[in-house]
C-alpha cells in the first residue's frame, strides 16, 4: 500500500473536487427555490425582498401561465402510461433476450439507435408523419411515442444488466421442485428483479414528465407542462417562472424518493425473508 | 414466445422511430412553396445545403460546443468517477455520492437551464459577488446568454453521462492490478495513466456517445442559453422548420444523423455496448 499521508492528501483533495461539484449540481436550482418565496414587490434576482407564497398562488391565474393545471395533468397522467409501458415493455424483450433469437441484433441497435438519434429528427418526424396521416397530433398519441423513443430504451439496457447478473439456477431450483413456468416468473423471478423494475419505473416516470426536445412538434395543440414551461421563459419577468420551476423539481423529487424508499424496502425485506440457509438443520 | 415477447417492443421503436426517420428522408426529396409541401423527388434541397457557406460555419459551431462539452464532461466525469470507485471504500457512501450525481438526470433540463439566471444574470450572484469584492466595476455581461454560458449548461447537464460508464468500467478493475503499479514504483498521476485510463476506455467511449449526440442533435440549449445569439445545426433546422419549410429542415436532419451516425460508428470500435451492461 500507498503512504498513507499522501493518499490522505489525495483523497481530501478529490473529496474538495467532488463537493465543489455538488454545490455546481445543486447551487443553481437551490437558488431558484428561494427565490421562489420571493416577497411580492422582489425580482427575479437575489435580494430577497421579504418572503411570501404569492407567486405560487399566481400559478393558478390564467393570465400568468397559459394552462398550469391543465398542463400539469397531462403530463402526471403521460408519465404515469409511459412508466407502465416502459416497465412492461422493457422487462418482456428483456426476458426475450435472455437466449438469442434471430434479429436479436436489429431489436438491439434499433435500441441503441433510439438513444442516439438528435431529438429534433424524432420530434420533426412524428409531427411529419401525424401531418401526412391527418392524425391530429396529440399529448396522449405522438407525445406519449416520443417519449417512449427515450424511455424504452433506458428500460431494456436496465433489464440487461439485470438479466446479465441474474443467477439462472434459482429457477431450475424451483422447477425441479416442480413449480410452472407462470409459478417461476411469478414467484422467483419477479421477487429478485422486484428493485430494478422500480428503477425502469422511475426512469419512466421522470424522463417523460420532463421530456422537452422529443415533444416540441408531437404534442398537438395541448400543451405538455415542460413545454408550458419553455414558452414562459421567453417572456416571464417575475419569479413566477421559479414557483413553477419549484413544484415541478418538487414533484420529481418527490418520485424519486418514493422510488428509492420502495427500493430499500424491497431490499430489507429480502434481507429478512430472504435466506433459510443454516436453519431447520441439526 | 420470445417473439410475442419482443414485439410490443419493436413496433412501438418500428412506428415511433424507424418511421418518422424513413419519412424525414422522403421529404428531404420533396419540393414546396410557401403553403404547402410538393411530393416530388428533388436534390434541390440538399444543393441548397451544401452551397451555402453558412451550413459550414454551423457545422463548425457545433461541432466546437460538442469539442468544449466533451473535454469539460472527461476531465469531471472521470475525476468524480475516479473518487467514487478508489476513495470512497464504504459501500454505503458510495451509494449515496453516486445517487447525488444521478438525481438531477431525473429531474427537468428546462428547469436545470432556468436555474442559471439568478446566479449568472447581469444582477446575477456571481456578479454580484465579482463587484461587492472589488474585481470588476460594472456586471459581466457575457456570462448568461454567449456561447460560454451553453457550454457551462451542457456541462452541467451531461457530465453525469460521463459518471456513470466511467465509474462502472472503474468499479470492473481488478484491484490487484493497481496495487501491482504501486508496489512497481508508479505514482498516482502514472498509475491512472498507464493502468486505469487505459482499462476505462469502453466507459470513456459510451460517455462519449452520449455527450456527442446530445449535443450535436441539441436545438433547446442552445437556443435558450445564448439567448437566441449563437447557431447551431438544431437551432438552424428548427428555424426552418417553423417557417414551414419541412423538406429543407429534412435534408437538414438527414445529414445531421449522417455526421452522428459516422461519429457514432467510429466510436463503437473501441466498445461492445452490450459487454459493458
Amino acid at each position: 500500500m500507498r503512504q498513507g499521508g499522501r493518499r490522505k492528501l489525495e483523497f481530501r483533495v478529490l473529496a474538495l473536487f467532488f463537493a465543489a461539484f455538488a454545490v455546481f449540481l445543486y447551487g443553481p436550482i437551490i437558488a431558484v427555490v428561494i427565490l421562489s418565496f420571493q416577497g411580492i414587490g422582489g425580482g427575479l434576482t437575489f435580494p430577497m425582498n421579504g418572503i411570501s407564497v404569492h407567486w405560487f398562488g399566481k400559478l393558478f391565474e390564467d393570465q400568468m401561465v397559459g394552462d398550469f393545471e391543465g398542463s400539469f395533468v397531462r403530463s402526471f397522467t403521460l408519465a404515469l402510461v409511459v412508466m407502465a409501458l416502459t416497465v412492461v415493455f422493457s422487462l418482456a424483450a428483456g426476458l426475450a433476450f435472455r437466449k438469442p433469437f434471430r434479429g436479436a441484433s436489429v431489436v438491439f441497435y434499433l435500441t441503441v439507435a433510439s438513444l442516439i438519434v438528435p431529438s429534433i429528427l424524432i420530434t420533426l418526424g412524428i409531427g411529419l408523419m401525424f401531418d401526412r396521416a391527418g392524425f391530429e397530433p396529440q399529448w396522449y398519441s405522438s407525445a406519449l411515442g416520443a417519449h417512449l423513443t427515450w424511455t424504452l430504451p433506458f428500460g431494456l439496457l436496465i433489464m440487461f444488466a439485470v438479466f446479465n447478473r441474474f443467477d439462472p439456477s434459482y429457477e431450475e431450483a424451483a422447477r425441479d421442485l416442480g413449480a410452472r413456468p407462470w409459478q417461476v416468473f411469478r414467484y422467483v423471478v419477479l421477487p429478485i428483479i422486484g428493485p430494478s423494475l422500480i428503477g425502469v419505473g422511475l426512469f419512466g416516470f421522470t424522463l417523460s414528465f420532463d421530456e422537452f426536445a422529443r415533444t416540441l412538434l408531437a404534442a398537438g395543440v395541448h400543451n405538455t407542462l415542460p413545454l408550458e414551461i419553455f414558452g414562459m421563459t421567453t417572456n416571464a419577468t417575475t419569479p413566477v417562472l421559479y414557483a413553477l420551476g419549484s413544484v415541478t423539481t418538487g414533484v420529481s423529487f418527490l418520485v424519486i424518493t418514493l422510488c428509492l424508499v420502495c427500493i430499500s424496502i424491497l431490499r430489507l425485506r429480502r434481507l429478512r425473508h430472504g435466506s433459510d440457509a443454516g436453519r431447520g438443520t441439526v | 414466445m420470445r417473439y410475442l415477447q419482443v414485439l410490443p417492443f419493436t413496433l412501438t421503436l418500428a412506428l415511433f422511430l424507424v418511421a418518422p426517420i424513413l419519412l424525414i428522408g422522403v421529404v428531404s426529396f420533396w419540393d414546396y412553396n410557401e403553403f404547402e409541401l410538393l411530393p416530388d423527388f428533388v436534390w434541390t434541397n440538399y444543393e441548397e445545403l451544401f452551397e451555402a457557406s453558412v451550413t459550414y460555419k454551423i457545422y463548425l459551431a457545433t461541432l466546437k460546443f460538442a469539442l468544449l462539452t466533451w473535454v469539460f464532461t472527461l476531465v469531471i466525469g472521470f475525476t468524480v468517477a475516479y473518487f467514487l470507485a478508489f476513495h470512497v471504500a464504504d459501500l454505503k457512501w458510495q451509494i449515496v455520492l453516486f445517487l447525488i450525481c444521478t438525481i438531477p438526470f431525473w429531474t427537468s433540463n428546462i428547469i436545470r437551464m432556468i436555474a442559471w439566471i439568478p446566479v449568472l444574470g447581469r444582477h446575477g450572484l456571481v456578479n454580484q459577488a465579482l463587484l461587492a469584492l472589488g474585481l470588476v466595476d460594472a456586471p459581466v455581461e457575457w456570462l448568461l446568454f454567449s456561447d460560454f454560458s451553453v457550454v457551462l449548461a451542457f456541462v452541467h447537464l451531461y457530465t453525469l453521462f460521463m459518471v456513470v460508464p466511467i465509474f462502472n468500467s472503474m468499479m470492473r478493475i481488478d484491484r490487484s492490478i493497481v496495487e501491482a503499479a504501486f508496489d512497481a514504483g508508479a505514482g498516482t498521476w502514472r498509475a491512472i495513466w498507464y493502468v486505469i485510463l487505459p482499462l476505462c476506455k469502453p466507459g470513456i467511449a459510451i460517455g462519449t456517445i452520449f455527450v456527442v449526440t446530445l449535443v450535436m442533435g441539441d436545438f433547446v440549449t442552445v437556443q435558450m442559453m445564448s439567448g437566441g445569439q449563437s447557431a447551431s445545426v438544431g437551432v438552424a433546422m428548427n428555424n426552418k422548420r417553423a417557417l414551414l419549410q419541412y423538406p429543407a429542415a429534412a435534408a437538414d436532419a438527414v445529414i445531421l444523423l449522417l455526421v452522428v451516425l459516422m461519429m457514432v460508428a467510429a466510436l463503437m470500435r473501441i466498445v461492445d455496448v452490450r459487454k459493458e451492461l
